[in-house]
């Protein structure tokens, strides 16, 4: 699995971080999404592809 | 259409409603479940006469309220307003709440900062604070009390104002102009009124906090945006104005409500006065997906033309997304009639979808997930004494929620 996000459509909701706390953050002054591991273990899979699902800028993308 | 026969063009169009059927509070009105089970769009006519599709599945609602050529901007003259009383304020209501990209997201990123999920949960000890000195004074006064002014008002106001360093001595001024400004049957007149009260008191506000900054909200963008010539005071104050009534009419009716429903629902209660915090956050969404008070669905205008759920929408032509009815898709929640505080329901619509959903969804979260367990803890006989058809619901607010909760313990 390997994730890309988009800043620009980002709108710092924060879901991301609610279904994954491993592999996604915000920074501190606007709440962007921060990529923390671009190529998560298996084991954070099923929780990237609900952060990715429930984004609701689809800012989030699987490959 | 695929689904179902489609109507005639002349047929006329069922008038959208947030009218529930007598005994059910807590499910959507009769007569948009049944447009759901017709089709995932459907055409419904307004209190204007104008017409508006009725998107009424889960599916269709994310990928309109995510697509670009559906427009938030409420000055477009094909948008849908809930009532007289929204027309008639429209005009004087521009925030980044009924913006387009991409002046929407420079706009919302100036407060996204102050909604992260951590700066969300830095505030948890003072929301822990606030409740248990509300839930004290309600000890004291003793039973019987009114559940939404002795706790459910407060606690979200408390919160907001001193987030956005309103001085909550104020509340009994902003929340009566806050409750004309959301009630459906005010006058357009007393509508527009209270708005501007509400706005020219904010302005008075911003502009003392550009002069005098505190560690609030308010004194950030007074300094990084008023006082820069970025913004206008004007700008600002009708941004506060939008955080400041959002803050607190919305968890303040799923405070109420919510706890209404699980008085209804005993099991469920005990659910959430036991559980552990996990299985409490589990809890908040489901209730959030049950009760969905934003009732009056998502507005919005077809830029383009679009086509959704083997339905046209062309171009200028109004859109409501009934987020209560998506959050009743029995395609995406199994038994979803049923509350369910331990069903995975956080793909729940809520607090809508697209880059519109909800700035304060994290701080609602975390009140409401402090709220439900502090009070049923503190007083476990909470029971209301007056029969479910008589308590009085707010069917013709913005909100939906109730007026009042008359509980003893």
């Amino acid at each position: 699995m390997r994730i890309t996000i988009d800043e620009d459509k980002c709108c710092g909701a924060g879901q991301c971080v609610l279904a994954a706390p491993e592999v996604f953050d915000q920074r501190d002054e606007d709440g962007i999404v921060v990529l923390l591991d671009a190529e998560p273990p298996a084991r954070e899979h099923a929780a990237v592809t609900e952060a990715a699902q429930i984004c609701p800028a689809a800012a989030i993308t699987l490959a | 259409m695929t689904e179902a026969p489609a109507a005639p063009a002349d047929a006329p169009a069922p008038a959208f409603t947030t009218r529930r059927a007598p005994g059910c509070p807590f499910d959507p009105p009769p007569v948009t479940q049944e447009l759901r089970e017709q089709a995932p769009v459907t055409r419904v006519s307004l209190w204007n006469g104008s017409v508006a599709w009725l998107v009424t599945r889960h599916e269709e609602q994310v990928a309109l309220l995510r697509d670009p050529r559906i427009s938030a901007d409420s000055q477009h003259p094909g948008y849908p307003s809930v009532s007289a009383s929204f027309e008639a304020t429209r005009a004087h209501n521009r925030t980044f709440l009924t913006m387009d990209e991409p002046e929407h997201n420079a706009q919302r990123r100036r407060f996204t900062g102050d909604f992260t999920i951590k700066r969300t949960q830095a505030l948890r000890p003072r929301i822990e604070r606030i409740i248990t000195d509300l839930l004290d004074a309600m000890e004291q006064a003793g039973p019987p009390a009114d559940l939404v002014t002795a706790f459910a008002l407060p606690l979200p106001s408390l919160v907001i104002c001193e987030l956005l360093g309103v001085p909550y001595e104020d509340h009994d001024f902003f929340q009566r102009c806050s409750a004309v400004m959301i009630d459906t049957r005010s006058t357009p007149e007393a509508a527009l009124a209270a708005s501007q009260e509400l706005l020219a008191y904010l302005e008075e506000l911003v502009a003392a906090k550009a002069e005098r900054p505190g560690d609030d909200l308010l004194s950030r963008l007074a300094t990084r945006y008023l006082l820069t010539g970025e913004s206008t005071v004007d700008e600002c104050a009708k941004q506060a104005r939008l955080l400041l009534v959002a803050g607190h009419e919305t968890t303040a009716n799923m405070i109420a409500l919510g706890t209404c429903a699980l008085l209804q629902h005993p099991d469920q209660l005990a659910a959430v006065r036991d559980g552990d915090p996990r299985r409490v956050a589990g809890a908040v969404e489901e209730l959030l997906r049950y009760l969905t008070i934003t009732h009056m669905g998502r507005r919005r205008v077809a830029v383009a033309d679009i086509e959704v759920g083997g339905q046209l929408i062309r171009a200028g032509e109004a859109v409501i997304c009934a987020g209560d009815l998506a959050n009743r898709d029995p395609e995406v929640f199994a038994d979803p009639d049923r509350l369910d505080v331990d069903r995975a329901a956080r793909a729940h619509l809520a607090f809508g979808s697209g880059p519109h959903q909800c700035l304060g969804q994290n701080l609602a979260r975390i009140e409401l997930q402090l709220a439900y367990p502090a009070l049923l803890r503190r007083f476990p006989g909470l029971r209301t004494d007056r029969p479910l058809e008589e308590l009085p619901f707010r069917t013709d607010m913005a909100v939906y929620g109730l007026h009042e909760l008359p509980v003893s313990w």
